[in-house]
């Protein structure tokens, strides 16, 4: 990015907007600009995406190989009759046939929406179900596992597309790889206008289960832009995203920035190790790295200094999202690779990065940096009437954006009331408090509300709850997040016991099975707490802001409202 | 301490990690983490628990190595 102050006064989006493609009938379409646009321009041979097996060896995608592919899943959608704006959901690690689904429902004019693969069947459920899913795409271990027992609770479901199945299991489970070699290798991408819907991703709230924020095509200049401009992606570059696409980070960053912005896209099909990410940094030459604090703070444990060992010279630019970066390890970056670790700020609903630190900008450590060019950030009260903006510097209040960019999200889908809540007269409310100081840096203090940020991933307290309380031994719950040095925060559940159940180690163990089994590791608590009974307000609420006071020995509060 | 001892011991911190898996399905070469649904907390917290009982120390470098029964039992009866 140029010099901040500068670029932002000449920022416009319809400028940015020139970069981009179009269609030949004027609409715009996500995968177009992301694939078809460069392989028409010439750039077919490049690689799109590196994908590195777990056992280290790698296939590469180039942009005209996955030009092919995503037609061909665009044609097999076509066959099954899935229509403009339906849905096709994901539930897989990170293999090549999410990425071409991915791609191949936005040409189709679908809608795509994908799932973490450690969910458990009940998070699979919700989703499915709420988003209204027409096709599966997963792999047989995932859909025998997780999917199958579902199958009656889902009637919209028309197809399960089984990326590894030699052959259609019946005439609803069917062979993705089968379908892929009938399915021709061309296809009109369908004439998708801004508007149009084209990614849902599911987070949690406070109260109720899930909802699908929904993103349309014009999204795509978002992801354009912060690809440009705040990871500093060039021609020839190689990028890696280490989020998950089940997340929005892996799909906003980890499929879409790098590849509308044409370079070569890392995708690593294993978990977090510490010594395999620094020699994949090094054997595949990355060159911009976008990682998460969770797996800063693994880095930081281990005891010798990385440049010592692998050849980073490559490394140019190193960001990282999903919770605040403290400043030690922003400094820690700083000594360790020569920069520091821009750390940035955004979300789900914001489908892109919004505030961030930038290469050629100061980086204030433990600050989430100024916002993006072209988006109006400020700290405000939230008031009955409207909101009241907060200058003073340093004064903490809501973290406001000025509504109207490009990938803001839509809806909730099918839930208008609580979409209508996130806004007041021009401003969507974020649901995090921060501050500004006095040059316009902005600080994030926490969230104003319950939902609990665990390895930089949002999980909803009602949930959780509500899963605990179909344990035969669980008369009520309540979760909270409890803070934790690597991953931020992890689930911890207070359980009132019915009667006839004992407060012992089998009864915890039985209720923490029976939670991962139904949520899913990266959901269901991670410890365990038996209680005589919940804090309640006279009105019957949990008061879970006490239960957390009370964990770690801080004060109460106004417990005036308390049964 | 033998083979089965080591075993065992694992078996028991799995348990109280992912107790919905029975520990018995494990074969010496599968994937604990993948058997058991283990994220990068819940392999942190299996790691520091091995440290404990085993008396030994692992450093994060050689979180990548132990990552199947077999390469697990060996590598706690090395470094003893």
């Amino acid at each position: 990015m140029p010099e901040y102050d500068s670029f932002c006064r000449q920022f416009s989006w319809e400028n940015e907007k020139d970069s981009l493609e179009g269609l030949p009938g004027g609409g715009i379409n996500i995968a177009h600009e992301a694939v078809d646009r460069h392989v028409n321009s010439g750039k077919g041979n490049t690689i799109a995406i590196r994908w590195i097996r777990k056992d280290r060896s790698f296939d590469d995608l180039t942009y005209a190989d996955l030009k092919v592919q995503t037609s061909r899943f665009a044609n097999v959608l076509e066959k099954l009759n899935v229509a403009k704006g339906e849905s096709v959901f994901s539930l897989a690690g990170r293999i090549p046939s999410l990425y071409i689904a991915a791609l191949g429902t936005l040409k189709a004019g679908a809608v795509f929406c994908p799932m973490f693969s450690v969910f458990g069947p009940e998070p699979a459920f919700q989703r499915l179900g709420k988003g209204k899913a027409k096709v599966l795409v997963t792999t047989t271990g995932l859909y025998e596992k997780k999917i199958k027992q579902l199958l009656d609770r889902l009637p919209l479901l028309q197809y399960i597309l089984l990326t590894d199945a030699k052959q259609d299991i019946d005439d609803k489970v069917l062979s993705l790889s089968t379908l892929m070699k009938q399915a021709s290798d061309d296809y009109v991408i369908k004439n998708t206008q801004q508007e149009d819907p084209a990614l849902l991703h599911f987070t949690s709230g406070t109260t109720g289960m899930p909802k699908g924020a929904l993103h349309v095509h014009q999204a795509v200049l978002t992801h354009y832009v912060t690809g440009k401009y705040v990871l500093d992606l060039r021609p020839g570059d190689v990028f890696w995203c280490t989020a998950d696409p089940g997340w929005v980070t892996g799909t906003s960053y980890g499929i879409i920035a790098p590849l509308v912005n044409g370079v070569t896209n890392i995708v690593d099909e294993e978990e977090f190790d510490a010594t395999r990410w620094y020699s994949i940094l090094e054997e595949h030459y990355v060159n911009v790295w976008y990682t998460a604090p969770t797996a800063i703070r693994r880095l930081m444990r281990l005891d010798f200094k990385p440049t010592d060992r692998y050849d980073l010279s490559n490394l140019r630019l190193i960001h990282s999202v999903g919770e605040p970066l403290q400043a030690d390890e922003v400094i820690w970056g700083e000594k360790t690779f020569g920069r520091p670790i821009c750390d940035n700020w955004w979300q789900t609903e914001t489908g892109g990065i919004m505030i961030s630190n930038y290469a050629t900008m100061e980086v204030r450590p433990g600050s989430m940096g100024k916002p993006l060019p072209g988006i109006e950030a400020a700290i405000g009260e939230v008031e009955a009437e409207a909101i009241r903006l907060l200058t003073k510097p340093g004064e903490p209040g809501h973290l406001l954006l000025k509504t109207g960019w490009p990938s803001m999200f839509r809806a909730y889908l099918d839930e208008e009331e609580r979409y209508k809540k996130c806004f007041k007269g021009a401003w969507y409310i974020t649901g995090d408090l921060a501050k500004k100081d006095a040059d316009g840096y902005f600080w994030f203090v926490g969230r104003a509300d319950d939902i609990i940020k665990t390895s930089g991933h949002m999980v909803g307290p009602f949930e959780v709850e509500s899963t605990l309380m179909e344990h035969p031994a669980v008369a009520e719950a309540a979760i909270i997040g409890k803070p934790d040095p690597i991953i931020g925060a992890l689930v911890k559940a207070f359980v009132v016991l019915d009667s006839g159940y004992e407060a012992n180690e089998k009864t915890r163990l039985d209720i923490k099975g029976f939670s991962r089994k139904k949520l899913g590791p990266a959901v269901a608590p991670k410890e365990i707490t038996f209680i005589d009974s919940l804090p309640k307000t006279k009105s019957g609420k949990i008061l879970r802001r006490l239960l957390k006071a009370r964990e770690l020995g801080l004060p109460e509060g106004d417990t005036s409202t308390l049964e | 301490m033998n083979d089965q001892e080591v075993k065992a011991t694992i078996f028991k911190l799995l348990h109280k990690i992912a107790p919905d898996i029975d520990p018995e399905e494990l074969e010496m070469n599968d994937n604990i983490r993948e058997v058991f649904g283990i994220d990068s907390f819940d392999f942190l917290q299996f790691i520091i628990g091995l440290d404990e009982k085993f008396g030994v120390t692992t450093p994060e470098d050689d979180y990548g190595k132990i990552t199947t029964l077999n390469a697990l039992i060996s590598y706690i009866k090395s470094a003893k």
